[in-house]
C-alpha cells in the first residue's frame, strides 16, 4: 500500500490544527503554510507521474477490505484535480503572503483546512466521505470568504452560507436514497449495486442519482443554480477568489466520477441518467454567463462571470460524454482554473492602481503601470477566450472536435466559438475602459507608488502563466494523459477491480457494457 | 408508523423550505434547522424502519437494524449543528454590520431589484 496517497490529506489536516494553535503569530504561520503547500505540491507531482502508467491506487484506511472499510483511491483523474489544486494554492498563498492574510487571525489555518477538504474530495472511494469533504472545504470556505469581513461580503456570505447548507441536505437526501436501494456506500461497490438492480428499483436509484446532479451543479454553478457565484467571488478577497477558481471544478470532478463510475453505460436501469440534462443546461450556462460577462460592471464580476462561462465549457465536454471530448474537457478545465486564477489576481492589482474606483469600469487617472498591467491583461483575457495561441485554444479545438459526430455538433460549436468572441468582446471593452478610455486631467488624484504592484506581486502571477505556457508547450504530453484518464473513465471495470478485486459480479458488470466500447470508437 | 414518519418529514422539509424563503435572517436560519432535521429523520429511516431491534451485536436478538444510517446521522446532526451555529453569527454579525437583518443587506434594495 502507497502510503503517500494519504498525504495530500493528513498534511494540511494536522498543518492546519497547528496553524489555529499559533493565533497570532503571523511569521511563523506564513512559513509553516508555505512550507506545507510547498510539499503538497512535490507529493501530488510525484503522485501525478505515479499514476501516469495507469495504475489505480487504492488506499483502504485501517486496512478495513473495500466494501466495509473506507478507501481513497488515486487514478488519473484525482492525480490531475490533486497537482492542480496545489498549483492555485501556491499561487493564491504567495499573493496572499504580500498582505492580504494579516486581516484576520486564521487565514492561514482555514487555507490548509480547504486544501484537506478539496485534496480530500478528490482521493476518495466513498460516497459519504465523499459529503464529509465536500463540508470541510466548505466550512472553511465561508470562514474564507468573510476574510477581512466588511457589510458586502458579510451579505454574499449569508447568501453563500444558506444556498450551500440547502446544497448539502441535499446531497444527504441523495447519497442515502442511493445507500437505502443499494446498500451500500462505497462508490465501487455501488457501481455494481446499481448495474445489478431489479427493475423495480429503477425510480428510486435514478430519483437519487439526479438529486445528486443538481447539488453538483450547485457546486460549479451550473443554469439555473449559479446566481450565488458572482456575488460570492466578487467580494472575496483576490487570493481567496483565485483559491475558489478551484471549488467549482470540485462540483465538476463529482460529476465526472459519479456518472461515469456508478450512473456510467454499464449501469443497467440508471444507464446515463445525466447525460439528457448535461449538454443543454451546459450550454445554456455558456450563453447566460456570456451575455453576464459583457454586462459586467467591474473586472472582479467579470472575472466571475467567466468562471460560469469557464464550467459551461468544461460540461460541454461531459455532455458530449465522448473519450475524446472528456479529456478536452479535462484538458480545458486545467487551463481556465489557472486563467481563472490568474484574472482574480490580475483584477486586484489592476485595482490597487487605482485608487478608489478599484476595478470598477468607470471613467478616472490612468494607472500608474500601463504597460505592465496592459500586457498582463490581454495575456488574460487571450487565454481566457481561448485565442491562439495559448493552451484554451488548443482546449477548445480537442472539445469541438470530439462535438463533430454528435446529433447536436452544430449547436456545440456555434455556442461554444460565439461565446468565445462575445467573451474576448467583454474582455476588450474592459480593457480598453482600464487603460485608454482615461482621464488626462492633471487635477485628478493620483494613487501613492505604495500601491503598485511590485516585483513580488508579480510572481504568483507569473507562476500562473508559466503554468498556461507549459501547457501550451507541453501541450502533446498533458492531452495524451487526460486522453488516458478519459479512456479508465469511459472503462470503469478497471477502477472497480482495483478498489474490489474480481468478482463475478464484475464480469457481468463488463458484459452488459457493449455501450462503452461504442462510444469509444464514436469520438475518436 | 410509515405514513407518520413520512407525513413528519414531509412537513419539517415543507417548512424548511418556506422559512428558507423569507426576507429576514432569522426565519432563513430557522428554516435551515428545520431542513436539516427533515433530512436527519429521512437518513435515520432510510435504514427502514425496524421498532425494537438492536443495531448492534446482541446474543438474544433474532433479527438487527440497520446500523450505518444511526452512524450517518450522527454525522449529519454534527455538521448540522456546527452550521447552525456559524449561521446565527454570521446572521447577528450582518445585522450589526449592515444595520438589517434582510438577507439583501437592506430592505429597500431587495424591493429594488
Amino acid at each position: 500500500m502507497n502510503h503517500w496517497i494519504i498525504a495530500p490529506i493528513v498534511l494540511p489536516a494536522m498543518s492546519a490544527a497547528i496553524l489555529v494553535l499559533l493565533g497570532s503569530k503571523l511569521g511563523l504561520q506564513r512559513a509553516l503554510n508555505l512550507a506545507v503547500t510547498l510539499g503538497l505540491v512535490a507529493i501530488n507531482l510525484n503522485l501525478a507521474m505515479g499514476a501516469a502508467d495507469g495504475s489505480v491506487g487504492v488506499y483502504a484506511l485501517g486496512d478495513w477490505p473495500a466494501p466495509f472499510g473506507i478507501v481513497l483511491v488515486l487514478d488519473r483523474l484525482s492525480a490531475i484535480m490533486l497537482l492542480l489544486t496545489s498549483i492555485i494554492a501556491l499561487a493564491s498563498l504567495l499573493y496572499a503572503l504580500r498582505g492580504s492574510d494579516a486581516s484576520g487571525k486564521y487565514f492561514h489555518a482555514l487555507f490548509q483546512f480547504l486544501l484537506m477538504g478539496l485534496n480530500g474530495a478528490f482521493l476518495t472511494g466513498d460516497f459519504f466521505n465523499l459529503f464529509v469533504f465536500f463540508e470541510v472545504l466548505l466550512i472553511a470556505s465561508y470562514g474564507l470568504l468573510l476574510h477581512g469581513s466588511g457589510g458586502p461580503r458579510l451579505k454574499a456570505g449569508f447568501h453563500y452560507v444558506a444556498i450551500n447548507l440547502t446544497g448539502s441536505a441535499l446531497f444527504l437526501i441523495g447519497v442515502t436514497l442511493l445507500y437505502a436501494m443499494t446498500g451500500t456506500l462505497n462508490m465501487a461497490d455501488m457501481a455494481l449495486k446499481v448495474a445489478a438492480a431489479p427493475a423495480g428499483d429503477a425510480a428510486l436509484i435514478r430519483a437519487g442519482a439526479l438529486i445528486m446532479l443538481v447539488v453538483f451543479a450547485i457546486k460549479a454553478a451550473l443554469l439555473p443554480l449559479y446566481f450565488w457565484l458572482p456575488d460570492a467571488y466578487s467580494v472575496a478577497k483576490a487570493p481567496v477568489a483565485a483559491m475558489f477558481a478551484i471549488m467549482t471544478k470540485v462540483g465538476a470532478y463529482a460529476v465526472i466520477r459519479i456518472y461515469t463510475l456508478i450512473f456510467g453505460a454499464a449501469a443497467g436501469v440508471a444507464a446515463d441518467v445525466a447525460m439528457p440534462w448535461l449538454l443543454p443546461v451546459a450550454l445554456a450556462t455558456m450563453v447566460l454567463a456570456t451575455v453576464g460577462a459583457l454586462a459586467s460592471g467591474s473586472v472582479r464580476v467579470l472575472a466571475s462571470y467567466l468562471t460560469v462561462t469557464s464550467v459551461g465549457t468544461i460540461f460541454v465536454g461531459i455532455g458530449l460524454f465522448t473519450p475524446t471530448a472528456l479529456s478536452a474537457a479535462l484538458y480545458y478545465l486545467a487551463h481556465s482554473t489557472v486563467t481563472i486564477s490568474l484574472l482574480f489576481l490580475l483584477a486586484d492589482l489592476i485595482g490597487r492602481n487605482r485608487g478608489d474606483v478599484r476595478d470598477r469600469l468607470t471613467r478616472t487617472f490612468p494607472v500608474a503601470q500601463p504597460a505592465l498591467l496592459g500586457w498582463l491583461f490581454l495575456l488574460g483575457a487571450a487565454a481566457v477566450a481561448g485565442v491562439p495561441p495559448l493552451s484554451g485554444f488548443l482546449g477548445k479545438v480537442m472539445l469541438l472536435q470530439g462535438a463533430q459526430n454528435h446529433a447536436h455538433a452544430v449547436w456545440v460549436w456555434a455556442v461554444v466559438l460565439g461565446s468565445a468572441l462575445f467573451m474576448l468582446i467583454a474582455m476588450a471593452r474592459a480593457g480598453s475602459m482600464l487603460f485608454w478610455h482615461v482621464d488626462t486631467d492633471p487635477d485628478t488624484a493620483r494613487v501613492d507608488s505604495g500601491m503598485h504592484a511590485s516585483r513580488a506581486d508579480l510572481v504568483p502571477l507569473a507562476l500562473l502563466i508559466g503554468c498556461i505556457v507549459a501547457l501550451t508547450i507541453w501541450a502533446g504530453p498533458a492531452a495524451r494523459y487526460t486522453a488516458a484518464a478519459a479512456n479508465d473513465l469511459m472503462q470503469p471495470a478497471g477502477y472497480i477491480r482495483a478498489v474490489l478485486g474480481d468478482s463475478p459480479a464484475l464480469q457481468s458488470f463488463g458484459r452488459s457494457a457493449p455501450a462503452v466500447v461504442e462510444r469509444g470508437g464514436q469520438g475518436s | 408508523m410509515e405514513l407518520l414518519v413520512a407525513s413528519g418529514i414531509g412537513v419539517l422539509v415543507a417548512c424548511g423550505v418556506y422559512l428558507l424563503l423569507r426576507a429576514r435572517t432569522y426565519p432563513v436560519v430557522l428554516g435551515l434547522t428545520l431542513l436539516s432535521y427533515g433530512v436527519n429523520l429521512f437518513i435515520f429511516v432510510m435504514g427502514r424502519m425496524a421498532p425494537g431491534r438492536p443495531p448492534v451485536i446482541d446474543p438474544q436478538a433474532s433479527a438487527y437494524t440497520d446500523p450505518l444510517p444511526q452512524a450517518l446521522v450522527l454525522t449529519a446532526i454534527v455538521i448540522g449543528f456546527g452550521m447552525t451555529a456559524f449561521s446565527v453569527v454570521l446572521a447577528l454579525r450582518a445585522r450589526a454590520e449592515t444595520g438589517s437583518d434582510h438577507v439583501d443587506g437592506s430592505a429597500d434594495t431587495g424591493v429594488a431589484r
